[in-house]
């Protein structure tokens, strides 16, 4: 009797003291960093008073923006823009998947395999696209060349990283009935991986070239082509109305890059 | 043998690419070959950049830490302004997602919110820390106004898909008692999608990290600034030390993500 009484009294919690402690640990640690971020970071207090105003000036000089300008500055920088896109994007699969699958723990049971292939997919990451362009650039001179390879290896961590989640997920049934028939290891990766991780990988491809297009706006900043190139030249002679130009083009095609990438998502996954 | 079983079966694959299937691929094909021969890549130029490349690696190493003190203070600039951002970002995120939501919001709202979120997310962070830095000037500012920018581009779109994914039971439930807007949100919206908000806010904290390192190649603060400097001053073996000091905080802030989201699971 007693007994049930007590449990009746017992008071349930969602959460262990350990979770609810580690629950509180992050939330300070969020609260920690934001002010003494807030109060460290050096900001010109008359710099931030002033912005309203100057982004107003700014806009004011970006219009009437210059049509005519396309023919003649943008179109052939736009075109080299997509070219980047497309090929890094095919350059990065190619490099990419293979690292991914050497990072899957189960396709491939080498630790040492393993931890080399996530280092190279978290170290080509990190170096971020404008980085690898530099260097590029250093390799290879300025143009179309130094961005391809720049925007290749900063994807090789991305798609290598989502693939190798993919194939880490894939259902050990196929995979040990072709084992047990005595399938050599290419006819395993061919059909014992590849028709599970294939809609994964055709998502990855779709989704870092959507993700290409944007950053290959950007490399011209450092010589490696594109329509970067266009703007920061523009920029650099305060000509606004053909920033302004710029801007709206970059928008519309990053823009239609995302409508093309839902459709074929839709008819092919 | 094989030859054979594929003449004799060929006609019956079940899968047959149909001629427009082909035809799309063909063309894709073609477009890339066109792509790349715009790339003046040729044997000479290859060689000529493996040697260049040789040498320029070769002048990377060993990575030089003397000037650790500057390294440093890039490094906790860039870390501050990802701090910021991303709270921000998050910040301005949570309401505007809740008015971009189809299902919690009329048409007439959700239409020019997503437009913003829209815009938001079009541009790189670079592209937006460069106007920026002509609006407000050099400094951590631009790159906090700039990546706060991309949060929210990013994170809105994320956090309205999580919200228009939400079962309606229990918002039915919720109004049914009687409760306000508000209310609603805060008991029948928030509760089902948090994990997901801290997953997403955690990632977009870790892409800030990247980025802030990035944005001060135009000048808008943080250790890309540093790191520009030294590139163009041919200083190759500090580059690489302010690479591998980039490396070791993104892996850092990988990790810590994944606890944080592991914390948070349930």
């Amino acid at each position: 009797m007693s007994a049930i009484h007590q449990a009746t009294e017992r008071e349930w919690h969602r959460f262990t003291p350990a979770e609810r402690m580690a629950r509180y640990v992050i939330y300070f640690a969020i609260v920690a960093a934001v002010v003494v971020s807030a109060q460290s970071i050096e900001i010109i207090p008359e710099f931030l008073t002033d912005a309203p105003e100057q982004f107003a000036d700014m806009f004011q000089r970006m219009w009437p923006v210059a049509w005519s300008f396309y023919p003649q500055g943008v179109q052939a920088a736009l075109i080299e823009t997509l070219n980047i896109a497309a090929l890094s994007t095919v350059f990065g699969l190619a490099m990419g998947i293979p690292i991914g699958f050497m990072a899957a723990r189960n396709a491939v049971p080498v630790p040492a395999l393993n931890y080399f292939a996530r280092f190279i997919l978290v170290a080509t990451r990190s170096v971020s696209t404008l980085l690898w362009a530099l260097f590029f650039v250093a390799v290879f001179g300025p143009g179309a060349l130094a961005g391809t390879c720049a925007i290749a290896f900063h994807s090789i961590g991305f798609i290598g990283k989502l693939f190798s989640e993919a194939v880490e997920d894939a259902q050990k049934g196929s995979i040990e009935a072709l084992t047990a028939a005595g399938a050599t290891p290419s006819s395993l990766i061919l059909y014992g991986y590849w028709p599970q991780v294939k809609p994964t990988f055709w998502a990855i491809a779709l989704f870092r070239w959507d993700i290409n297009v944007r950053e290959s706006a950007v490399l011209g900043l450092v010589g490696a082509g594109g329509i970067g190139m266009a703007l920061d030249s523009a920029i650099n002679l305060f000509q606004w109305d053909r920033v302004a130009m710029i801007l709206i083009t970059i928008f519309v095609v990053v823009v239609i890059a995302e409508v093309v990438v839902t459709q074929i998502r839709k008819r092919i996954i | 043998m094989s030859a054979f079983a594929l003449s004799a079966f060929g006609e019956r694959r079940p899968f047959r690419a149909s001629w427009q299937v082909r035809l799309a691929w063909l063309a894709l094909f073609v477009y890339l070959v066109y792509a790349a021969s715009t790339l003046e890549l040729s044997w000479p130029r290859f060689v000529q950049g493996l040697g260049n490349g040789a040498h320029f690696i070769g002048r990377m190493l060993p990575p030089n830490f003397e000037r650790w003190e500057l390294l440093l203070q890039g490094l906790a600039e860039s870390l501050e302004m990802a701090v910021i951002a991303s709270f921000l970002g998050v910040v301005l995120s949570l309401p505007l997602s809740v008015l971009a939501a189809r299902n919690l919001m009329p048409a007439i709202v959700t239409w020019p919110v997503r437009f913003l979120i829209m815009l938001c997310r079009s541009f790189h962070p670079v592209i937006v820390a460069i106007i920026f830095v002509k609006a407000v000037g050099f400094g951590a500012l631009a790159g906090i106004g700039a990546l706060t920018i991309a949060s929210v581009g990013f994170l809105g779109k994320l956090f309205t898909e999580a919200i228009e994914e939400i079962s309606l039971k229990q918002i039915e439930a919720v109004r049914a008692t009687g409760a306000s807007f508000m209310n609603t949100i805060v008991f029948g919206v928030v509760p089902q999608v948090m994990f997901r908000f801290i997953g997403f806010s955690a990632y977009e904290t870790d892409a800030n990290l990247r980025n802030s390192t990035m944005v001060g190649i135009v000048g808008a603060g943080g250790i890309g600034g540093t790191l520009f400097a030294a590139f163009q001053r041919f200083d190759y073996d500090f580059v690489f030390a302010i690479l591998i000091a980039i490396i070791v905080l993104i892996m850092i802030g990988e990790v810590l993500q994944i606890q944080v989201k592991r914390v948070f699971k349930q």
